[in-house]
C-alpha cells in the first residue's frame, strides 16, 4: 500500500495551487460581496486545461487521472468554492456522465468542445419540488417524430446562465408504477429556443459562483441527445452524483485546509493575556480538530479517488468521504471564525466566507441526510450495489493519452 | 535556437528560517525553482515558440535539484541535465561558473544561455556574468527584453534594466543572459508538462566528466548564527506641526542618548 502521492499528482497540486493564489485570490473578496462571478473565470480555468482535466485526450481533455480531478478540486475550494463548482458541474455531472453513458458517436461529437471549455457544460437535476426527493421530478420529455420536447423547471442550477449545455433528467414515460422508473436523460443545448435562465441572488454563500434556475418551455431535443437509454435516467443520475459528490468531498478537504491555514496564521499573531493566543489551550484544541479533520478528509476522498481509477464502484466511499468532509468544513470555518473572534465576523478576513460557503455543501449534492441514509442501506446491508450497464471508465494511462 | 536555461532549486522565499547550531533549517516547507529563474525559462520558452528550436534546463546541484529541473519540464522545456555537486564541497559562483561553463560546452551549439537575475538563497547575482566571461561569450545582464534575435546572423538586441532607466545594447551570439521579472509573465506548468516531467529520466553529469580545471572557492561560509531575538517598541509622536514634531523627536533621542 502505497500512501505517497506520485510527483505528477504533487505537481498538479502546486499548479492548481499557484494558479489559483495568483489569478483568483486577489480580488476574489470583492466579487463575494458583488454576488458575481468573475468573468474570466471560465476562460482562464479552460485556458489552463483544468475543465477537462480528467478527460482522454482524443475526447478534448487533458488525460490526467481522477485523483488529479481531486486535487484540483481541493486547492481550487482553497481559494473559494465558487471555482470548485465550476469542475462539479461542467467536469463532473456534464463531461463524466458523457464519458460514462454516451456512444462512441455521442462521445466523439459532444465531448470535444465540452472537455476543452471551448463551451460550457452543467447538470440539471433539482427542481424546485424535488431535491432529495428526485423521483419525485415532474420536468417531462415527449417524443415528437426524431425529437423530444422538454417542459419543466430546474432549480438551483450550478452555471445555469453561463453553461451551453447541460445533462438534463426528465420524466419521459409518465406510465410507469415506480416514480423513479421512466426517467430518461438528455444533453441539451441551452441556447435552444424556449429555454431561459436566470441567476439567483441572495444565497447565503458561494456568492462569487453563478447558482439559478433553468425553464423549459416546449423545448426541442434531438433524440441523439438522449444519453443512456429512455427508462435509465434515475440511474444516470445517481452515478452523475457519484462524481459531482466525489468533487465535492475534496473541494471541501480544501476549505477545512483553508479554515486550517487561516487559523494558525491568525494564533500566531494576535496577542491576549499578554502572549500570542496560540498559547491557549482552547485555541490549540481548535486547530488541532482541523487539522485531524483535514488529515481524515483526504484520505477518504484519495481513497474514492483511486477507486475511481481501478474501475471499481465508489459510491459509498464517495458518500461517506463527501458526509464527512463537509461537515468538517462546516466545523473547521466556525471555529476559524472564532478564533478570530470579532475580526471573523467581519469580511475583512475570509473566514466568514469559508463559514458561508461551507453550509451549501452540507445541502447539496445529496444532502449529509441522505448521505446517512445510503450509509445505513449499505451497513444494514439493504442496499448493495448491482452493476450498472455503463461504469465509469477506469483510468488507463494508454488509453486517455491516446490522440485518437 | 539551442537555448540553455540554468536553473537552481532554493529555499521557498515563504519558508521560516531558523539557525540551530550552526546549521540553517527550513523545516519541511519542500525546495523550489529559484523564483527568478521562472522568468528565464518562460523567455527561453517564447523564444523557441517565435523561432523555433530546443530549450534545455541545466542544474547543478544534488539529486533533489532534479526537482527544479521538473518545474522547467512541467513548463514546457524540451529536456534537462543535473550536473552532481557532491564533489563541489562549498562551492561558491566561483566554481559553479566553471562547471557551468564546462557543461555548456560539453552540449556544444549553444546560442544562448539564460539566467534568472539571482539565487534567492545565495544573492550574488554575478553567476551569468562568471559563466559568460569563462566561455568568452557576450555578458547581458539584468535584460528587461529581448527586442531582436537573429540566429544566423548571429546577432541579439535587448533592454537592459537599469537603476536610471533602460539600456539598449546590441551583442553578438552565443551570449549569456540574465533576465529580470520585467521581461515576462512566467506560465503555470501544463498538464502536458507536468505528465513529461514526471517521466523523464534525467541525465547525470559529475564534474569529473566535464573538462574543466580545478577551480577553489572565493567565498567561504562561516557557521551562521540566529540573529538575537531584539524587543521592539514603537512610540509615535504625535504632533501636528511638522516643525514642532521634529523637536520632539530631537527632545527624545537625546534623552534616549542616540544623540
Amino acid at each position: 500500500m502505497d500512501f505517497k502521492l506520485s510527483s505528477e499528482h504533487e505537481m498538479v497540486r502546486k499548479m492548481v495551487a499557484d494558479f489559483a493564489a495568483k489569478e483568483v485570490a486577489p480580488t476574489i473578496a470583492e466579487w463575494d460581496r458583488k454576488q458575481e462571478m468573475a468573468p474570466d473565470i471560465l476562460p482562464k480555468m479552460a485556458e489552463q486545461g483544468l475543465l477537462g482535466i480528467c478527460v482522454p485526450v482524443k475526447y478534448g481533455g487533458q488525460g490526467m487521472d481522477y485523483i488529479s480531478l481531486g486535487i484540483a478540486s481541493e486547492e481550487l475550494e482553497y481559494v473559494d468554492t465558487s471555482l470548485r463548482v465550476v469542475l462539479s458541474v461542467h467536469t463532473g455531472l456534464c463531461c463524466l456522465t458523457l464519458l460514462q453513458w454516451g456512444t462512441d458517436e455521442q462521445k466523439k461529437e459532444f465531448l470535444p468542445p465540452i472537455a476543452s471549455g471551448e463551451l460550457i457544460g452543467g447538470g440539471a437535476f433539482s427542481e424546485p419540488n424535488a431535491g432529495s426527493d428526485f423521483a419525485a421530478i415532474r420536468m417531462t420529455a415527449r417524443r415528437d417524430g426524431d425529437d423530444f420536447i422538454l417542459n419543466g423547471e430546474k432549480m438551483w442550477i450550478s452555471l445555469s446562465t453561463k453553461a451551453d449545455m447541460a445533462i438534463v433528467t426528465t420524466r419521459s414515460q409518465l406510465d410507469k408504477e415506480k416514480e423513479h422508473e421512466g426517467l430518461t436523460t438528455f444533453l441539451v443545448d441551452l441556447h435552444s429556443k424556449g429555454v431561459t435562465t436566470g441567476d439567483i441572488h441572495g444565497k447565503l454563500g458561494v456568492r462569487a459562483g453563478s447558482t439559478g434556475w433553468i425553464a423549459m418551455q416546449d423545448v426541442r431535443v434531438p433524440a441523439r441527445n438522449m444519453i443512456g437509454e429512455e427508462g435509465e435516467g434515475f440511474k444516470i443520475t445517481m452515478s452523475a452524483f457519484d462524481n459531482g459528490r466525489y468533487t465535492v468531498a475534496a473541494g471541501a478537504t480544501g476549505l477545512v485546509h483553508a479554515s486550517l491555514d487561516a487559523s494558525v496564521a491568525y494564533a500566531k499573531e494576535r496577542e491576549t493575556f499578554g502572549r500570542p493566543i496560540m498559547a491557549h489551550q482552547l485555541v490549540q484544541a481548535k486547530i488541532a480538530k482541523m487539522h485531524l479533520d483535514y488529515e481524515i478528509a483526504r484520505l477518504l476522498y484519495l481513497k474514492a479517488g483511486w477507486m475511481k481509477n481501478e474501475g471499481l464502484r465508489n459510491t459509498l466511499e464517495t458518500s461517506r468521504a463527501k458526509q464527512f468532509a463537509t461537515y468538517a468544513s462546516y466545523e473547521a470555518a466556525t471555529e476559524a471564525v472564532q478564533i478570530h473572534g470579532g475580526y471573523g465576523f467581519s469580511d475583512e478576513y475570509p473566514v466568514e466566507r469559508f463559514l458561508r460557503n461551507s453550509k451549501g455543501a452540507v445541502i447539496y449534492e445529496g444532502s449529509n441526510e441522505i448521505q446517512t441514509l445510503i450509509q445505513a442501506g449499505y451497513a444494514l446491508g439493504s442496499r448493495r450495489d448491482k452493476p450498472l450497464r455503463c461504469e465509469l471508465p477506469a483510468y488507463d494511462e494508454e488509453t486517455w493519452l491516446a490522440e485518437a | 535556437m539551442n537555448i540553455v536555461v540554468c536553473v537552481k532549486q532554493t529555499v521557498d522565499t515563504a519558508a521560516t528560517i531558523s539557525v540551530e547550531q550552526g546549521t540553517v533549517s527550513w523545516g519541511d516547507t519542500p525546495l523550489v525553482l529559484n523564483p527568478w529563474d521562472e522568468f528565464a525559462v518562460e523567455e527561453g520558452l517564447r523564444l523557441r515558440e517565435a523561432h523555433g528550436g530546443k530549450v534545455t534546463a541545466l542544474t547543478v546541484g544534488p539529486e533533489s535539484a532534479t526537482e527544479a529541473l521538473r518545474s522547467a519540464l512541467a513548463m514546457g522545456a524540451d529536456a534537462a541535465v543535473r550536473v552532481d555537486d557532491s564533489s563541489l564541497e562549498g562551492a561558491d559562483s566561483l566554481v559553479v561558473s566553471a562547471v557551468l561553463a564546462a557543461a555548456l560546452e560539453k552540449m556544444g551549439d549553444v546560442d544562448l544561455a539564460l539566467f534568472g537575475r539571482e539565487a534567492v538563497d545565495s544573492n550574488s547575482g554575478v553567476l551569468q556574468a562568471q559563466v559568460a566571461r569563462r566561455l568568452g561569450w557576450a555578458s547581458l545582464p539584468l535584460v528587461a527584453a529581448i527586442t531582436a534575435i537573429d540566429g544566423d546572423g548571429r546577432a541579439i538586441e535587448v533592454e537592459r534594466m537599469l537603476g536610471e532607466g533602460r539600456q539598449r545594447v546590441k551583442a553578438t551570439l552565443p551570449a549569456a543572459l540574465s533576465v529580470v521579472k520585467e521581461i515576462n509573465e512566467p506560465r503555470y506548468a501544463s498538464f502536458m508538462g507536468i505528465r513529461k516531467a514526471s517521466r523523464v529520466d534525467v541525465p547525470v553529469w559529475t564534474s569529473a566528466e566535464l573538462s574543466m580545471d580545478q577551480v577553489d572557492p572565493g567565498v567561504s561560509w562561516l557557521a551562521p548564527e540566529a540573529a538575537a531575538d531584539v524587543e521592539v517598541a514603537c512610540e509615535f509622536i504625535d504632533v501636528d506641526d511638522v516643525g514642532e514634531a521634529a523637536h520632539a523627536l530631537v527632545q527624545r533621542l537625546r534623552e534616549e542618548k542616540v544623540l
